[in-house]
């Protein structure tokens, strides 16, 4: 079996290449994987701090803030707050930043051979 | 934690069986009602496996928590917060920040890129035959264990709140919804399974938030008094960490297993990413995947309260004492605020919650099943359409005659063990193939079956020698000794092995084709030929 498909495209699809290598492109990109990429690795981070926090450091996580809610239930609840600001945090980037930009470049593509 | 374990006994005392019976009839029937006038339109593969990709985000969104809300978390998470405190809490948080994965790397780029399965995404770039067949072997695993894990807790729920007590009696119940559950799945289609799960959903989430308002209200809205009613009841100890997982060195590690797998495992399901080819466009996608994390959000903020409510209301004595111990918290607690009717309620929105679960299940088993391995496998993707259609709903079929026959054995097995099994098989199998395919060049197609059969293989090898199975008093097979892995959860193994191998076989092949990769990254960031809702 050789290791490529057969190229089925028809002969007036898109040159993906050069649309992949457009500065338009390149910038789109630039900007989704500035903004996925940092805020995964920070928020995968501050769930291991917290699911390692919960795990070995019972003394800490046991100290009573107010009343009998403790820093474990208020590190837990802050998981919730900044689960709900990224996702709105991300909502607002990807409307600004990335949506007219991929719709600028899927215009082009789609114009040309529809 | 094992909230699921059930032993069964006679109904929870006070609950009236033939009031739960009825309150779930009439779920049953509306839905039907509903399926039936959704499938009038149903004839195409994109109508039968995609829902005419005609859904909105919120509508989408709300399905995706119905689908995602299952039985195990609703009364497993409550059930465990209610006995253990803290530590069942954590579950839930593990499966609420899983949806950033989804949210971030994967839902857009895949409704962009896909039709119907996860296997489109994955062959996009490589050979069609070996990665199609991988993705579907992955995704009839992954699967199977959750349908297993839902019917398994059908027996549970039966025994717990109709009080049929017989393994004969339960036998049938899950017979008759699993039966049911194949009728929603063959008449409706993607588009009768999606308002199934959005019916449930509505009902869960907002018989969860009365539950929740009523509870605060007797401790006059004050969390702190609450909790001192749970310490009260439970003892000090359910306010903090470790009472579960605290006792020794490996019961620690076995939890950093199994967080890792949660949080990495949701975006890997292959009934969830399915749900993304249901919306219009990637937009949608992104929609549904904002108010899918409302709602789960939310819904577990209310499971913190139903737990600690149950746990100072009802008492771990109570709840230990009842058949299904701790699946029987937040049940006893509707009976404890709301007598019979409530309880009919919680008990009629908990079958409701397997039925529409399973049915998600089944359908993205036989899509799998008849779009990967039928049609590109077998007909190296010349299959007539239709064809491929009855060749998926011969497929539902059958799945749903093995969900009934393994509800059945499974019946008293450990339903959050199921669960987490099929989150770590997930996460191993599914999600690095997913990531790699969507963000790296070089990907190709050794790559992506070393990860895919590799993390399944390691994942299962871990888990048969694991202490889940054997060599103790609560495992499967209590008598036997074959428990060389110390941990019951594989994931901390597997999912950076399956990483590993999806790399070196990446790097061992000299395969490469950047244009098609191109093609890929193009589509999937702009969405420039991305399938079209279908036009009725």
């Amino acid at each position: 079996m050789s290791t490529t498909e057969p190229d089925t495209r028809p002969p007036d699809a898109p040159d993906w290449a050069e649309v992949q290598a457009s500065p338009d492109f390149v910038e789109l990109r630039r900007r989704l994987r500035r903004f996925v990429f940092p805020m995964t690795g920070l928020f995968l981070v501050w769930y291991l701090v917290y699911v390692l926090l919960a795990d070995y450091a019972h003394g800490f996580m046991s100290t009573k803030v107010f009343g009998n809610v403790n820093v474990a239930l208020i590190l837990g609840l802050l998981q919730f707050v900044s689960t709900f600001a990224i996702t709105m945090l991300y909502v607002r980037y990807a409307n600004k930043k990335l949506d007219p930009e991929a719709e600028k470049i899927r215009e082009r593509i789609e114009g040309g051979d529809e | 934690m094992r909230p699921a374990q059930m032993d069964l006994a006679q109904s929870v005392s006070g609950s009236n069986p033939a009031l739960n019976i009825s309150i779930f009839a009439a779920f049953v029937v509306v839905t039907l009602v509903v399926v039936f006038r959704a499938s009038k339109n149903s004839r195409t593969a994109a109508d039968y496996y995609a829902a005419g990709r005609a859904f909105t985000g919120p509508q989408n969104g709300i399905a995706i928590s119905g689908d995602y809300l299952s039985a195990a978390s609703f009364l497993g998470i409550a059930g465990a917060i209610a006995l253990n405190g803290y530590d069942g809490f954590l579950y839930s948080i593990g499966f609420l920040v899983a949806w950033l994965v989804a949210l971030l790397l994967v839902a857009e780029l895949l409704r962009n890129t896909g039709k119907y399965t996860m296997g489109d995404v994955l062959a996009f770039r490589m050979r069609q035959r070996p990665v199609r067949a991988a993705a579907a072997t992955s995704t009839l695993a992954v699967s199977f264990f959750y349908l297993l894990a839902q019917m398994a807790g059908a027996g549970g729920l039966v025994a717990l709140l109709l009080g049929i007590t017989s393994k004969t009696g339960q036998a049938v119940v899950i017979a008759v919804v699993g039966v049911i559950m194949i009728v929603y799945v063959l008449i409706g289609g993607m588009k009768g399974t999606t308002w199934v799960q959005i019916i449930k959903a509505a009902l869960l989430i907002t018989g969860a938030a009365a539950i929740t308002l009523w509870v605060l209200g007797r401790y006059g809205f004050n969390l702190s008094s609450l909790l001192q009613g749970a310490v009260d009841k439970a003892g000090a100890a359910v306010l903090d960490p470790g009472k579960q997982y605290g006792k020794t060195g490996l019961t620690q590690l076995d939890f950093v297993s199994l967080a890792l797998a949660l949080v990495l495992g949701t975006a890997g399901l292959p009934h969830i990413l399915m749900r993304f080819y249901t919306v219009p466009t990637a937009k949608e996608a992104r929609r549904s995947v904002v108010w899918a994390i409302w709602l789960i959000g939310i819904f577990y903020l209310f499971t913190l309260v139903l737990g600690y409510g149950a746990g100072a209301i009802v008492g771990p004595e109570a709840i230990n004492a009842a058949p299904g111990k701790a699946n029987s918290a937040a049940p006893l607690l509707a009976q404890a605020l709301g007598g019979p009717v409530l309880l009919g309620f919680i008990a009629a929105v908990a079958f409701a919650t397997i039925l529409a679960v399973v049915a998600g299940l089944t359908i993205t088993a036989s899509a799998s099943f008849a779009h990967d391995v039928y049609a590109n496998v077998i007909k190296k993707g010349e299959a007539d359409p239709a064809k491929e259609v009855k060749v998926a709903r011969i497929t539902a079929l059958v799945i749903g005659a093995v969900a009934i026959v393994g509800g059945i054995f499974a019946n008293g097995q450990n339903i959050a063990f199921l669960v987490a099994l099929a989150f770590a098989v997930a996460a191993s199998a599914n999600l690095p193939t997913i990531l790699y395919s969507l963000f790296w060049k070089r990907f190709n197609t050794s790559g992506a079956l070393w990860s895919i059969y590799g993390g399944l293989a390691v994942c299962l090898v871990l888990i048969v020698f694991s202490p889940a199975v054997s060599g103790n008093a609560t495992a499967m097979f209590p008598t036997a000794d074959f428990d060389l892995f110390p941990l019951a959860n594989p994931g901390i193994v597997s999912i950076p092995v399956s990483f590993i191998l999806g790399w070196l076989g990446t790097v061992l092949s000299k395969e490469r084709d950047d244009d098609k990769y191109a093609e890929m990254e193009v589509r999937a960031l702009t969405g420039a030929g991305a399938e079209k809702a279908v036009a009725h």
